[in-house]
């Protein structure tokens, strides 16, 4: 029983979500995605990087890698997913989240810190924290920008799946907080389930105290402990 | 069966920025030409063996739908030609 970090060509953030992980007490493991994922696994993170060099688009190939759907199976089942960054785009690609990650609008890759409002605080991964809070976690992306259609965007906000937005340290949800030109400052949306969640920001790299950074990020990662 | 190449078109759904093509507009403009808009679309040529057109057609149609293009953010064509 362990939480699975699924590994593909080219992730390099699957280390620093098991360091993030073990710091909080959460028995992880990389799964190398060929080898599929283990029986049972208490949960799985799809991390960041560069998986298949971003080809064809951001997240494209290892979205229909064979471990995605026992990923999303797993999903169904209640077993919490959540996707960063390159995970963010896997998770969107292969349809557990809705919408798309694609280029920012300024055009350049932006690593930078970032706040984010906190629009739910009844999920797994916001237990943590209360509705409105403003958490500074880091991006670190070139296609972030959140896209979605009118319509689907209009049914993601009547569902209140919106998990996290772009925001001031006031957490004023403003364009000039908006990192990425993202549709309405989406950073972070939930699944059809709760327990399903993809964000854009690296919670990974704000959990553990001696990286320099704030800890904001760690809230979100005990949604596994 | 008979060899095609099926071109398929991948482009954004107007409306839908681009700023891969607005910074490649700012550079063509800066080199002194003169246009009023730039749109960039992906193509991708894919060679195979059909029964007849149809269906060379609807198999790289299917190849879009499931890879090549994006949904949510993308149109596309397919055009079929005997190779």
């Amino acid at each position: 029983m362990t939480v699975a970090v699924v590994q593909f060509g080219g992730s390099n953030c699957d280390r620093d979500a098991v360091r993030a992980l073990d710091h909080l007490g959460v028995d992880a493991e990389r799964v190398w995605h060929e080898d599929g994922l283990p029986t049972d696994p208490d949960g799985i993170v799809l991390p960041g990087g560069f998986s298949y060099g971003d080809y064809l688009r951001a997240g494209a190939m290892a979205a229909r890698a064979p471990i995605m759907e026992e990923v999303r199976d797993a999903a169904d089942d209640g077993v919490p997913v959540i996707g960063i960054c390159n995970g963010a785009q896997i998770g969107s690609e292969s349809g557990l989240t809705p919408g798309a990650f694609t280029t920012n609008a300024s055009a350049r890759f932006q690593c930078e810190p970032v706040r984010l409002r906190v629009e739910r605080a009844d999920t797994p991964w916001t237990a943590a924290y209360d509705e409105g809070d403003v958490i500074e976690v880091p991006i670190a992306h070139g296609e972030g920008r959140f896209e979605i259609s009118e319509a689907a965007h209009a049914d993601l906000v009547a569902d209140d799946r919106v998990l996290f937005r772009y925001c001031d340290a006031d957490g004023n949800v403003t364009d000039a907080a908006n990192p990425n030109g993202s549709t309405d400052n989406v950073a972070g949306v939930l699944g059809e389930r709760e327990t399903v969640a993809v964000l854009m920001p690296h919670p990974e790299r704000a959990t553990l105290p001696d990286l320099g950074r704030g800890t904001d990020g760690a809230g979100i990662l005990r949604a596994f402990a | 069966m008979t060899a095609y190449t099926a071109t398929v078109t991948v482009r954004l759904k107007r409306g839908v920025l681009d700023p891969e093509a607005e910074t490649t507009q700012q550079a063509l403009e800066r080199l002194g030409f003169e246009l009023s808009d730039l749109r960039s679309a992906d193509r991708f040529e894919v060679d195979l063996d059909a029964a007849d057109a149809d269906e060379a057609a609807d198999r790289a149609d299917e190849m879009a739908e499931r890879l090549l293009a994006n949904p949510t953010i993308h149109d596309y064509d397919v055009a079929v030609a005997e190779r």
